[in-house]
């Protein structure tokens, strides 16, 4: 399903980061960074809610608006009950909790959207967070346990972004949404991701160009979430293989945001809600203001599971959101 | 979706597993010599028996393991040197510290007694009941 959007603007963006993303390739690119990963607080969760806070306070304060004008607020992240998310935005617009995993991103983008193209609201704020040491907790193992991981595992990236749409006029438009469907291609090993959620992206990416009848030589470039370099290649080979379709224009936003080689610690790549809107909301939406890109396709990839069903021998779904961003 | 299987089989992260098997061999080699080198001291020094002394070993790298895990450096050299810490004793008592750790903030009742044995737990339930299978075996083989 793609909606079309004529009043919709990408007005002002904010990017909260960790130690890992500011060492990483876009560090000069971010509003704020976090030397320690407990932000100054008692625990990882509660460094988690001061970073949605803080991307918050710095939107607000960019786009020299206060809270009161805030229609509405869509928010989520990977804590259970979507905690950061919620304890992070109190005080701020009306709320909706989403859980997308890390396809959140778009998802609340395109929720958002939806409610100012419907004319129900005027502004309001797509906000998505993770931490990697919460997000350790809640799929893995103990934060301090440090167990060996796999080459195609992908590193939960640290931080809050959020962005403010509106139908006030600016220089980046929201264009057309693509909502994605749950995907259960048989895959089930949650320490490489890509794999898992490349077909995804591959759906979500297929039926977009069906439904605008566009080529992927429309997009200046194609961007997925957090396929990670693996994922990355699956989906070109599978693309190039099965449909004739060469990916020239296109990345991977878990790829661009960490230096791979020198930060061997992250392995395959970024992931995590945030990771795919630290690199379009600050390094991607730079370049468009600046009008080097002009027409971005934004996919957002998402695994839903949870380590209880992984037991249970369950497959891991996936699912994908893209949004098209256009230079106005 | 066989297809797509066939063609992501293609791009299949690599895992260098002669050099992981080689490091945890050597880092297991010598934590072993480290331990017969305690037992020896102990043996020397204080005069004990080899039980005793293998008793005082064990308590000792459990000991420094967890002061480690909680200086927060034993889960970088986990990640370095893999299996090879985490097979003997130190593992466990990696384990068992770090759960604690990360369960901290919920309080003493809540946080750390119901989370210590999050990993370490099946280790003890299933250790007592293959060390029950196996002392039954060696009754009914060798009598009492």
């Amino acid at each position: 399903m793609t909606f079309y959007y004529n009043n919709v603007y990408l007005n002002n963006t904010s990017c909260v980061t960790g130690p890992y993303e500011k060492d990483g390739l876009l560090g000069e690119y971010f509003d704020k960074s976090y030397s320690d990963l407990y932000m100054g607080e008692k625990s990882f969760e509660k460094g988690e809610i001061r970073l949605v806070k803080d991307s918050l306070n710095i939107l607000l304060r960019k786009s020299k608006i206060n809270s009161d004008s805030i229609d509405l607020v869509v928010g989520g992240d990977l804590l259970n009950q979507i905690t950061a998310s919620t304890y992070g935005s109190v005080d701020i617009g009306n709320f909706i909790g989403i859980y997308g995993a890390c396809s959140s991103s778009v998802l609340g983008m395109i929720i958002v959207s939806n409610f100012i193209e419907g004319g129900f609201i005027s502004r309001g704020i797509s906000l998505v967070s993770s931490h990697n040491m919460t997000s350790e907790k809640q799929f893995r193992y103990p934060t301090e346990y440090g167990a060996p991981r796999k080459n195609s595992s992908t590193f939960t990236s640290t931080g809050s972004a959020c962005c403010l749409l509106s139908n006030k006029k600016s220089n980046v438009r929201v264009d057309c949404a693509t909502l994605g469907r749950i995907i259960d291609y048989k895959e089930n090993d949650p320490n490489d991701m890509g794999r898992v959620m490349a077909p995804s992206a591959i759906d979500t990416l297929l039926r977009h160009l069906k439904d605008t009848g566009r080529d992927v030589s429309y997009y200046d470039l194609i961007l997925t979430g957090d396929l990670g370099k693996y994922g990355m290649e699956i989906l070109k080979d599978y693309l190039d293989k099965e449909y004739d379709i060469i990916l020239s224009n296109y990345n991977d936003c878990g790829v661009m945001l960490y230096d791979l080689e020198k930060q061997s610690d992250i392995h395959a790549g970024g992931s995590g809600p945030v990771c795919s809107a630290l690199v379009v909301y600050s390094y991607i939406y730079e370049l468009m203001k600046k009008k080097k890109l002009k027409r971005v396709l934004f996919l957002a990839t998402g695994a839903l599971f949870s380590p209880l069903l992984i037991y249970q021998k369950e497959n891991i779904n996936s699912i994908c959101h893209a949004i098209s961003l256009e230079v106005v | 979706m066989d297809r797509y299987k066939e063609i992501a089989d293609l791009h299949k992260a690599k895992e260098n597993r002669i050099y992981n098997s080689f490091v945890s061999f050597i880092c297991g080699g010598v934590m072993g010599f480290l331990a017969e080198l305690i037992i020896e001291c102990l043996m020397n020094w204080f005069k004990l028996s080899r039980t005793d002394s293998s008793i005082y070993m064990i308590v000792i790298f459990i000991f420094i393991s967890c002061l480690f895990t909680s200086l927060g450096f034993f889960d970088k050299l986990v990640t370095k040197f893999k299996c090879g810490l985490i097979i003997p004793i130190t593992g466990f008592a990696h384990s068992v510290m770090s759960s604690s750790l990360d369960a901290k903030n919920e309080g003493l009742i809540y946080g750390i007694g119901s989370n210590m044995f999050k990993l370490a737990g099946s280790v003890i339930v299933y250790g007592v009941v293959s060390a029950f299978i196996l002392g039954l075996i060696r009754y009914l083989i060798g009598g009492v």
